[in-house]
């Protein structure tokens, strides 16, 4: 079980527990954590579930793969530390991480 | 005002649902004309995952989107499918009894007796971009597609991504343009090789800028845009002088015109009964992702099984009186004729 928390545009923060194996966005849809769209599912097909992770979270995290680089370029406004949310896999190392959710999924 | 096409059977959206339609109401002798704002067959499964594998289709255990959608266009081709793509369907009014208009975004008109809706998702539309005030600018100076290329003749044009529409429209303006900017968050692309290698030798032969990073802001007057504010991937900030924006972001699905068509809708989906998948306006059906009733599922085989039965109803209105036979596609003489395999 990890706790990982989504942090709102207007800085309201939403805790969920995530479970080993499902990936970050499925905690947050499960959860009904507002502003994750994840239209297509999770086939990283649709970028609609970006994210920002928290600097100090970043690199335990992960890399982006090169499908979700691809796919990042239909997100808007991306930085280094965008990722899609339905490729990042729930671990326990992952316990307390923070990422923060776009003003709009487009 | 292009005269009125006539048919049994308009489908709305060529996604795999109503591909399937085209083949089960052919089998009933119904003749289908299907119109899709796409330019090409298999809605989500073309447009959104056609080199990833779906595993759930019975008899399939594998079957990559693309696949699925042409083996569903070789069942449906003994019908004779008319098809219209880039077209989207706007308008759908009821006439009288089996008898139903529906026209357009690019003047064709439909008289048909059965509309049959498989609009899944709604109507795929450019996604937009949510830079600040761009709403002021769409009226013009920025374009989601590009209808007549001559309009763009002498422009400053920017254009903003990185997949075939942006490659394919930068190497196509860039000879009528008065200069050319892309602009795309990475030094990589998606798109074909070809195009990539163009756009990268018009850059070396200084016809046209390439800039990696990002917009953040949009100047302009009364609608009319001037340039755009890019933040470059080191982190600077510069200006674009461009009257002419044009952003490629992929698609993305919205309900569109069927909300405005008078038929009862569910939280945007349109309500259907369960025997016959027809809506609250006799006449015109709603199958696959685009429809809702108890226990609904939103699976490409859920829209199959819809299909089949709607395909009964639609026979009824369309042959009124005459007795419908339930006959097997194995053993059938007549519907092995009507696939021509007999
Ligand atoms: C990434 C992903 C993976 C999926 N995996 C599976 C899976 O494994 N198994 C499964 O069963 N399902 C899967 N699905 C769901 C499946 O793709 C849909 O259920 C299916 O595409 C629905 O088919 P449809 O024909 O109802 O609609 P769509 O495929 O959505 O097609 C509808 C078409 O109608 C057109 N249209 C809409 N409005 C208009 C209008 N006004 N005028 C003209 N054209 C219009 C649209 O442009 C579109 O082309 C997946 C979906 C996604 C996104
Ligand atoms: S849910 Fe669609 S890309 Fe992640």
């Amino acid at each position: 079980m990890a706790k990982i928390t989504f942090i709102q545009h207007d800085g309201s923060e939403i805790s969920a527990n995530g479970v080993a194996g499902m990936t970050v966005m499925e905690t947050a849809v499960k959860n009904q954590v507002p502003g994750i769209d994840a239209d297509c599912g999770g086939a990283c097909a649709c970028a609609t579930c970006h994210v920002y992770v928290e600097p100090e979270w970043v690199e335990k995290a992960g890399a982006r793969n090169p499908m979700e680089e691809d796919m990042l370029d239909f997100a808007f406004d991306v930085r280094e530390n965008s990722r899609l949310s339905c490729q990042i896999k729930v671990t326990d190392a992952l316990d307390g991480l923070r990422v923060k959710v776009p003003e709009k999924q487009f | 005002m292009s005269d009125v096409i006539s048919t049994d059977v308009v489908i709305i959206g060529a996604g795999p649902c109503g591909l399937f339609a085209i083949f089960e109401l052919g089998l009933l002798d119904l003749k289908c004309h299907v119109i899709d704002i796409l330019d090409r067959p298999g809605g989500q499964c073309a447009e959104l995952y056609p080199e990833k594998p779906i595993y759930d289709i019975p008899a399939l255990p594998l079957v990559t989107g693309a696949d699925l959608t042409a083996r569903l266009m070789e069942q449906a081709k003994p019908f004779k499918p008319q098809f219209h793509f880039n077209q989207m369907v706007t308008t759908l009014e009821k006439r009288g009894d089996n008898d139903f208009l529906l026209a357009t975004d690019g003047g064709l008109q439909f008289a048909a007796k059965v509309v049959v809706i498989a609009a899944g998702g709604g109507s795929f539309q450019p996604k937009k971009p949510p830079i600040p005030g761009i709403e002021a600018y769409e009226n013009g100076s920025v374009l989601y597609s590009v209808k007549k290329m001559e309009a763009l003749r002498g422009k400053d044009i920017l254009i903003v991504g990185g997949g075939d529409s942006a490659l394919d429209w930068t190497n196509n303006l860039q000879p009528i343009a008065k200069s050319m900017t892309l602009l795309h968050r990475r030094d990589e692309f998606r798109a074909a090789p070809d195009s990539v290698n163009k756009m990268r030798e018009l850059v070396a032969a200084g016809k046209m800028q390439l800039k990696i990073g990002q917009v953040t802001g949009l100047k302009g007057e009364g609608g009319v845009l001037s340039g755009a504010t890019i933040k470059l991937a080191d982190g600077t900030v510069e200006d674009v002088a461009c009257n002419a924006m044009l952003p490629f972001f992929g698609l993305t699905m919205k309900l569109g015109p069927v909300a405005e068509w008078g038929l009862n809708l569910t939280e945007n989906l349109i309500a259907v009964d369960t025997a016959k998948f027809e809506t609250s306006v006799p006449g015109i059906f709603a199958v696959g992702d685009i429809n809702t009733y108890p226990g609904k599922l939103k699976l490409i085989l859920s829209g199959f099984h819809e299909a089949a039965l709607m395909a009964q109803q639609a026979f009824r209105y369309v042959n009124p009186g005459e007795r419908l036979m339930f006959q097997y596609t194995t053993s059938s003489t007549n519907l092995q004729r009507k696939l021509g395999v007999n």
